[in-house]
């Protein structure tokens, strides 16, 4: 199987390469993941971040042939060869395939991605009802692997303002909660030309999350909530 | 001044909301035009002066256009915000837009009632 793989060490190199591997390997039922790993026995030098390997941590979000999404659940027989591997596109690079990910964190901790409830906490737990807990599902399976923001041209111009899919996903997971007592300010955070309306549903983020979840329906649903409380 | 990166100008809602009806306003003009003059045997300088020889095609036509003006400035504007870095310029490009397009709106009231 042949790879292209993105290169670049600050430390030695002046700027980024791309270089061909060549691996033994039946792609069958082997994953991107493992050939990566393999490609790692051959040149030790390559990096990138995994950890779960099962599509759960979120760590190895990389641009597969054009693509962004997790090496670890991309099967290599769907891949066209040579498979181009570069590092998620619109974040500095640290080296090779590793990603400078704090932009992505500090837009994701700018809508509190947390519970507001002023209520004396009950002894056991904050219940909801089956059809509110309902309205979470495809918010809080997000893993946070970046491949959505990362795949938004928005966020590629603006990633110091725009919160990009990813966090607007997880503010609406918050403002959804029936348990939450903080939409207002929610609402107020995010009512800005850029920290929200920088999008423009082009959907990117839909086309390529690897968990199926689709924060412009997200995106939507907040605006709204915004029209609904401002006619 | 410190050079922070500021956001929290609480305003966006409007323009996406006005940017969704004049869309809509656009859509419903381009239909009617295009019905009218598919329904006509023949094009010509008649055609026109027939069409916008009423009032309710001219205001219509005005509406078609302050839509028009008012979408293109919303959409030129986020243009030149995810473009233009350096606020000043941003600024200037913004107050030239805004300018050219009320030029515009005067142009348009003097073509369409033939001022």
């Amino acid at each position: 199987m042949k790879f292209r793989i993105y290169r670049y060490n600050p430390d030695t190199d002046t700027k980024p390469y791309m270089q061909d591997f060549d691996l033994q390997l039946e792609a069958g039922d082997a994953m991107l993941l493992d050939a990566l790993m393999l490609l790692k026995e051959q040149d030790d030098s390559l990096g990138f971040r995994k950890s779960c390997r099962e599509g759960v941590c979120g760590s190895d979000a990389m641009n597969i042939n054009g693509r962004n999404g997790l090496a670890c659940i991309t099967s290599l027989s769907s891949l066209r060869q040579p498979i181009e591997i570069r590092p998620l596109p619109g974040l500095p690079v640290i080296r090779d395939l590793i990603v400078d990910m704090t932009q992505f964190f500090k837009q994701y901790h700018s809508i509190k991605p947390y519970l507001v409830n002023n209520d004396p906490p009950p002894e056991t737990e904050r219940l909801q009802s089956p059809q509110d807990r309902l309205e979470l599902d495809g918010l809080y399976e997000c893993i946070l692997c970046a491949c959505c923001t990362t795949a938004c041209p928005s966020f590629w111009w603006n990633p110091d303002k725009f919160v990009g899919p990813a966090g607007l996903l997880q503010a609406y997971r918050f403002i959804a909660d029936t348990r939450d007592q903080d939409t207002a300010a929610r609402l107020d955070n995010l009512e800005d030309p850029y920290r929200l309306f920088r999008c423009h549903t082009i959907m990117n983020c839909v086309d390529v999350c690897p968990k199926g979840l689709n924060p412009t329906e997200a995106i939507g649903k907040i605006k709204d909530m915004m029209v609904k409380r401002a006619v | 001044m410190v050079n922070r990166i500021v956001t929290g100008a609480h305003y966006g809602l409007r323009d996406w909301l006005v940017q969704r009806v004049t869309a809509a306003v656009m859509a419903v003009y381009t239909l009617v035009v295009a019905a009218y003059l598919l329904r006509q045997s023949s094009f010509g300088y008649d055609t026109w002066i027939e069409l916008f020889s009423g009032n309710i095609m001219r205001t219509f036509s005005m509406l078609f256009l302050l839509s028009l003006f008012y979408h293109a400035w919303i959409g030129v504007r986020d243009i030149v915000m995810d473009y233009v870095k350096p606020a000043g310029i941003r600024l200037l490009i913004h107050v030239l837009v805004i300018l050219a397009l009320m030029l515009y709106v005067i142009w348009s009231v003097q073509i369409l009632w033939g001022l």
